[in-house]
């Protein structure tokens, strides 16, 4: 395989707040490669978008990225120099948002917002930006994209202004896409049209796209690998068909089980999960799932598990499934 | 923060109503403002006497001897003549000179500086914020006529050292409403998505949070003209302004006093008086219109 474009290692951000730090992100590890589409999945607060923030430095105080590093094209961006990050931020790893309308300047046209991400990182002149523009707009298929350039954010549609946010997010052709719950405020017709869209660009790009979302349909209809987050650590990871077919971590499963399917019994009830997402700032002891999980063993309430190899690419960090993956591979060190 | 015009019939159904902008809205509610429309055109012919008495007055406003020393209203001289003989009708028109000189350079003066230190410590917080805070809060106890005396001393009396000093002593409340406004604005998202884009942190102040915070910023700016205006005339009355025999409305009624104490010719001071006044209510009249117009809680 190629080398990844992203590295990510052991990364701890956390929030110093009055009540105490929160743990938001505690050593999360993982690679991203070129052409790639990851998605990252948990629940609110699990530490997915800080994840995403901590990527291009943008945690504010009292957030502080403590440990870890972040190897992007050689160097560590964690130790960069704030101007260096700022080189890097929509030029070679972009980020597009949940709510496109509050993601666009209200008070600005939106060409002149795309012409201006361009201008940050190199001198256009302001014929070839907009020029520019226009094809960016084409090229996420907004219509009458000569004209629209002129048009202020609430003269687009919700779908729209998340395609505007997506040219934006191109302007500068950046390696790596970070896309933060970019279909959670559209409606599901119009998600779908982005999440086409998406593919579409990832496939002609060769962008790697990183898929921040709770939502497990977007996951199957746009990703390739997953990432499960959980109280701010990985707790399982693999290709998208494994992570479906055989899920390894119980909250992996859970998630899934919680999902509406169509060909269900109209009857069964949905299932949820019980229970909230722990505090951060005081985690439970053992593994962080196990006051929610119907599956522990005494184990989990003290022993915290390391993320292990299930084999066919997946890894969880589950003592219980582990004992079953290693029986089943007639392994004896367990 | 746009707003629907009511829905229009028409022979073929109903046309869904024009889409029009924050600012569009907001001029077409000001117009509806009798006041304020009525300070607009006061302001407007204010402006232009101030013009044409650059170029033309009835008489030299500073020639001595015009007219008769006192001389009430009449015919040739409509407002009479002062206590050196001067036209007082030319005098009020030049007059108008120093007056809006001095409240559009200090609203001027105020707006760049109290704009770029608020925005700067609302955005950056921190030590910054608590830097620009303290001197906003030390400058709060400076009185303009301290400055204006110190300066006088220093430099004599002139038009600058009046709009030095109040721009001195009146910039906090901009700073403060900026500051305000910055740190509110600096939130929202599209910032963080302006900063993930890797814009300066100049480009994020002065080209995202500034545009969001013109409104407010504007109306105020129109409540500084009318109170460095009335602090002009005050220190000019006090003798710390415009030296003579340069026209000022201040001045004027300050050179008016003792003819209304000897009880001979109350007019010399009640032309100054009248237009610094009605001035002074214009501004606040449309200042008051601007900020109802472009409320957006306030919908009509």
């Amino acid at each position: 395989m190629t080398a990844p474009v992203l590295q990510v290692k052991d990364l701890k951000t956390q929030f110093f707040t009055d009540d105490g730090v929160v743990q938001a992100v505690d050593g999360v590890s993982f690679d991203l490669y070129p052409g790639e589409t990851l998605g990252i999945v948990g629940e609110s607060g699990c530490g997915k978008s800080v994840t995403a923030l901590s990527i291009l430095r943008l945690i504010q105080r009292p957030g502080r990225i403590v440990a870890g590093q972040i190897l992007f094209k050689g160097s560590d961006i964690v130790t960069l120099s704030e101007e260096e990050v700022r080189e890097i931020r929509g030029k070679d790893i972009a980020m597009i948002f949940q709510d496109p309308l509050s993601s666009l300047n209200p008070v600005l046209k939106v060409g002149f917002q795309i012409e201006e991400a361009m201008q940050a990182h190199e001198k256009v002149s302001g014929k070839s930006a907009l020029s520019r523009t226009i094809e960016l707009l084409k090229q996420v298929r907004i219509p009458a994209a000569e004209s629209r350039v002129n048009d202020y954010p609430f003269q687009f549609s919700g779908g729209m202004r998340q395609r505007a946010m997506i040219a934006m997010g191109l302007a500068n052709t950046p390696s790596i896409l970070i896309a933060d719950e970019p279909t959670t405020a559209l409606d599901v017709t119009v998600q779908a049209q982005i999440l086409e869209l998406l593919r579409d660009l990832n496939h002609d790009l060769n962008t790697s796209i990183m898929m921040i979302t709770h939502n497990m349909g977007v996951v199957a209809g746009l990703c390739t690998r997953v990432l499960v987050m959980y109280a701010g650590r990985i707790v399982e990871q693999g290709p998208v068909e494994q992570i479906f077919k055989n899920p390894q971590h119980p909250y992996t499963w859970s998630l899934l089980r919680s999902i509406p399917r169509l060909d269900s019994d109209r009857h069964d009830r949905l299932l949820s999960i019980d229970g909230l997402p722990p505090d951060l700032i005081k985690p439970p002891a053992g593994c962080r799932f196990n006051p929610r999980c119907q599956f522990k063993i005494d184990r989990c309430r003290h022993d915290d598990p390391p993320l292990m190899d299930m084999g066919a690419d997946q890894e969880a960090a589950c003592w219980v499934t582990m004992r079953r993956a290693l029986s089943h591979n007639g392994d004896q060190r367990a | 923060m746009a707003t629907l015009l009511p829905a229009v019939d028409y022979a073929g159904g109903t046309l869904a109503g024009e889409q029009v902008s924050l600012w569009r809205d907001g001029v077409r509610r000001l117009r509806r403002n009798k006041l304020a429309l009525a300070a607009a055109i006061y302001l407007m012919v204010l402006a232009l006497v101030c013009v044409v008495s650059l170029f033309w007055t009835p008489y030299k406003p500073n020639l001595v001897g015009t007219c008769p020393t006192y001389d009430l209203p009449s015919g040739a001289h409509p407002l009479g003549c002062d206590d050196l003989g001067r036209d007082s009708l030319s005098r009020l028109m030049v007059g108008s000179q120093v007056s809006l000189a001095v409240g559009l350079a200090t609203a001027f003066i105020v707006l760049v500086i109290g704009v770029a230190l608020g925005l700067v410590a609302g955005y950056f917080r921190g030590a910054v914020d608590a830097l620009i805070s303290l001197a906003t809060n030390i400058f709060y106890g400076v009185p303009p006529l301290l400055v204006a005396v110190a300066l006088y001393v220093l430099l004599g009396p002139s038009l600058i050292n009046i709009i030095i000093a109040i721009s001195a002593t009146g910039w906090m409340d901009m700073a403060r409403l900026a500051r305000g406004q910055a740190l509110s604005i600096r939130e929202r998202e599209f910032i963080e998505a302006a900063r993930s884009g890797g814009a300066r942190a100049g480009k994020i102040v002065f080209g995202h949070i500034m545009p969001n915070a013109l409104g407010p910023i504007i109306v105020q700016a129109t409540f500084v003209i009318p109170a460095a205006i009335l602090t002009a005339a005050f220190l000019t009355f006090l003798g710390f302004g415009v030296p003579p025999p340069t026209a000022d409305w201040g001045g004027m009624a300050s050179e008016g006093l003792p003819s209304l104490q000897g009880g001979f010719d109350p007019y010399i001071l009640l032309w100054p008086a009248v237009a610094l006044s009605v001035t002074l209510l214009a501004f606040n009249f449309f200042g008051d219109g601007l900020r109802d117009a472009f409320d957006p809680r306030q919908k009509r």
